[in-house]
C-alpha cells in the first residue's frame, strides 16, 4: 500500500512571530522555517507503517514556493521514498491545498493519506477533512493510535471527553494528533541519501486546480497584550488578593 | 437568509457551547435555526428550542447520526445548507471534525475558530497560536464558520422555538463507531468551568496531580494541564489546555508548575485572572499572570488548599 503524507513549510515553532508594521501579515523574511510539527508526526507514522510492512512506498507532498523542496527533503531524510511538490508562489488556503492533494491522490492512488491535524501558522485544522470530503473517503481526525487490518483502519481519536474509537473503510484520510508518536530525527547518512531521492515538481494549472483564496485577509494585528501583574510573597497574601482585589474566590 | 447552527448533543441536551454558537449566529442574522440530528434526540431538540434567539429547531431522527460520524452528518448539513447564508458550529472536537468536511462538499472555504463577528462576511480569527489576529472576509456564497465558544457570551434559556421534524440521509457506510474511553469526572467541564487549576511538567508525576485535584475540589474548579504534562502521561489528553488542545477563559486560572510556553498561553490567556505558581521566577508564565508566587508548588498548593478552606 502506498501512503501519501502532506508536509507544510511553516515558521519554526520556536520563533516568536512578528506582525508586519503595515498589518498585511506576519514577517516571514529571514525567519527560520521548519516542517509543521503535526506533519512530522504524519511522516513518522507512515515510516513506522513501512517498517511494519503495512506500507510499501511513502510519498511526501508539499505545496507552496520552491523552498518547500527543503521541507520535502526533511521528510525524505526521515524515511519517505519520494516527493511531489506543487510549486506556486500564490497564497494557498486549506480548500486549495485539499484540491491539489486530491489531484495528486487521483494520480498516485495511495491507500492512505496522513496529514497533520493543524498547521501551526494559520491554525485552520481543515485540510485533511476537506481532502476526505473531496475524495469521498472516510476520515480519522486527531488520531492518537492507528491499526491497519484487512481493508480497514481502526483509529483512536483524541476528542473533548477523552478518546474515541472508530473503524474506517480504506482508503482513508488520517489527521495526526500529538500523542500518535514521537517523530525521529534524520541521521546524517539519511540526510545525504535523501539528496538523491526524486522530487517531482508540478504546477497547479497542470493539475487543473484553481487555487484562488476564498478568504481575503483584510488585516493582521497584534493581539491585545496582557500586562504582567505582581508577585506575592505568601499564600495568605494571594488569597487576600483573590478575594478582595480580583473577587474571583 | 437564516443561519444554521449545527448542534452537538448527548441526546438529553445540546452541548453547553451551542449557546455560544447561537450567540455568534445572532450577531450574523436574527433568524437562527439549530440542527439537532441523532437517534432519540427529542430531549436535545427541546433544549435547543429553549435557547434565546433560536427561531426554529430542525430535528432529525436517524440511527446513522447516533455517533456523530462526519462522513454521515456532513451530507445532511450539505443538503440543508442552500437554504442558509451561514453554517455555524462550535470549534470543539465535533465541529472541527465535521465543519471542514461540510465546507469542502459545498466547495467553500472555512473560517476556523472565529472570535469576533465583524459583519456577516467578515470575522476575526487567531493565527499563530493567538500571537496574531487576522480579520478575514469570505467571498463564498455559503459561509462555513466555526466559532471559539469562550469569545461569545452564551445566550440564556426560556425561549420556545418550534421544532420541525425532517428526514435523514441514512448512513454512507464509510466509517463506524466502536466505542469511547471517556474520562470520568465529577468536576466541572474544563471549557465552561468558572475556575480552572492546571498542572504542568513541574508536577513530576500523575500521582502528584492529587494536590491539584484537592485544590480544584475546594474551589469547585475544573482540572487542566499543559501539553508537557499530557505528553509525559501524567493526565489524559482531554486535560490539555493550549493551541492544539482546549481553549479556556475562566474567571480564575491557576497555573501550577507550568512554565508558560506560547502554545499553552494560547489556550488560557483570555482568562480574567491568572495565578502562576512556579519555582522559576524567570518562567514566562509570570509575564501574563496577575498574581505570581515563586516557590515550591508541593508546599504552596496544599497551603493554598487549606487557606481557601477557611473562607
Amino acid at each position: 500500500m502506498k501512503v501519501l503524507v502532506a508536509v507544510k513549510r511553516v515558521i519554526d515553532y520556536n520563533v516568536k512571530i512578528r506582525v508586519k508594521a503595515d498589518n498585511t501579515g506576519v514577517e516571514t523574511a529571514n525567519v527560520k522555517m521548519s516542517m509543521n510539527p503535526f506533519d512530522e508526526i504524519a511522516v513518522e507514522e507512515a515510516i513506522r507503517m513501512k517498517e511494519k510492512g503495512v506500507a510499501t512506498e511513502i510519498i511526501a507532498f508539499s505545496a507552496g514556493p520552491a523552498q518547500c523542496q527543503e521541507t520535502i527533503r526533511t521528510a525524505l531524510a526521515m524515511g519517505a521514498d519520494r516527493g511531489v511538490l506543487v510549486q506556486t508562489d500564490a497564497e494557498l488556503q486549506p480548500l486549495a491545498v485539499a484540491k491539489l492533494l486530491k489531484a495528486v491522490v487521483d494520480k498516485e492512488q495511495p491507500g492512505l493519506v496522513i496529514v497533520g491535524k493543524q498547521a501551526i501558522d494559520d491554525d485552520s485544522n481543515a485540510t485533511g477533512q476537506m481532502l476526505a470530503a473531496l475524495l469521498g473517503w472516510s476520515q480519522g481526525t486527531f488520531a492518537n493510535k492507528l491499526n491497519v487490518a484487512d481493508g480497514s483502519i481502526e483509529v483512536k481519536r483524541e476528542v473533548d471527553g477523552g478518546l474515541e474509537n472508530i473503524k474506517l473503510k480504506m482508503p482513508a484520510v488520517i489527521t495526526t494528533d500529538l500523542r500518535l508518536n514521537e517523530p525521529r530525527y534524520a541521521s546524517l547518512p539519511n540526510i545525504m541519501k535523501a539528496k538523491k531521492k526524486p522530487i517531482e515538481t508540478l504546477a497547479p494549472d497542470a493539475l487543473g486546480v484553481d487555487v484562488a483564496p476564498r478568504l481575503k485577509v483584510l488585516k493582521v494585528e497584534e493581539p491585545p497584550k496582557r500586562k504582567a501583574g505582581i508577585k506575592v510573597k505568601t499564600v495568605a497574601e494571594l488569597v487576600d488578593k483573590l478575594k478582595n482585589e480580583a473577587g474571583v474566590i | 437568509m437564516a443561519v444554521l447552527v449545527v448542534a452537538a448533543h448527548d441526546n438529553k441536551s445540546v452541548r453547553a457551547n451551542v449557546a455560544n454558537a447561537v450567540a455568534a449566529a445572532t450577531k450574523i442574522d436574527a433568524d437562527v435555526h439549530v440542527l439537532v440530528a441523532g437517534k432519540d434526540c427529542a430531549e436535545a431538540a427541546k433544549s435547543a428550542a429553549a435557547l434565546q434567539g433560536v427561531t426554529k429547531v430542525l430535528q432529525v431522527e436517524d440511527a446513522a447520526y447516533a455517533n456523530w460520524l462526519a462522513e454521515d452528518i456532513a451530507p445532511l448539513v450539505v443538503k440543508l445548507a442552500p437554504n442558509y447564508s451561514h453554517v455555524v458550529m462550535a470549534a470543539d472536537s465535533v465541529g472541527k471534525n465535521v465543519a471542514p468536511r461540510v465546507a469542502a462538499l459545498l466547495d467553500v472555504g472555512q473560517v476556523s475558530e472565529a472570535i469576533q463577528v465583524v459583519s456577516p462576511d467578515t470575522f476575526v480569527r487567531p493565527i499563530y497560536a493567538g500571537n496574531a489576529m487576522a480579520t478575514v472576509q469570505s467571498s463564498d456564497k455559503i459561509k462555513v464558520v466555526t466559532i471559539r465558544p469562550t469569545n461569545f457570551k452564551a445566550v440564556g434559556t426560556g425561549g420556545s422555538a418550534p421544532i420541525e421534524q425532517i428526514g435523514g440521509e441514512g448512513g454512507k457506510g464509510l466509517s463506524s463507531y466502536v466505542g469511547a474511553e471517556l474520562s470520568k469526572s465529577e468536576r466541572p467541564e474544563l471549557t465552561s468551568a468558572k475556575i480552572v487549576v492546571s498542572g504542568g511538567r513541574g508536577m513530576g508525576s500523575g500521582d502528584n496531580f492529587k494536590i491539584i485535584e484537592a485544590l480544584a475540589d475546594k474551589l469547585g474548579a475544573g482540572v487542566g494541564a499543559s501539553r508537557a504534562a499530557v505528553d509525559a502521561g501524567y493526565v489524559p489528553n482531554d486535560y490539555q489546555v493550549g493551541q492544539t488542545g482546549k481553549v479556556v477563559a475562566p474567571d480564575l486560572y491557576i497555573a501550577v508548575g507550568i512554565s508558560g510556553a506560547i502554545q499553552h498561553l494560547a489556550g488560557m490567556k483570555d482568562s480574567k485572572t491568572i495565578v502562576a505558581i512556579n519555582k522559576d521566577e524567570e518562567a514566562p508564565i509570570f509575564q501574563v499572570a496577575d498574581y505570581g508566587i515563586v516557590g515550591d508548588l508541593f508546599q504552596i498548593v496544599p497551603e493554598l488548599t487549606a487557606a481557601v478552606d477557611k473562607k
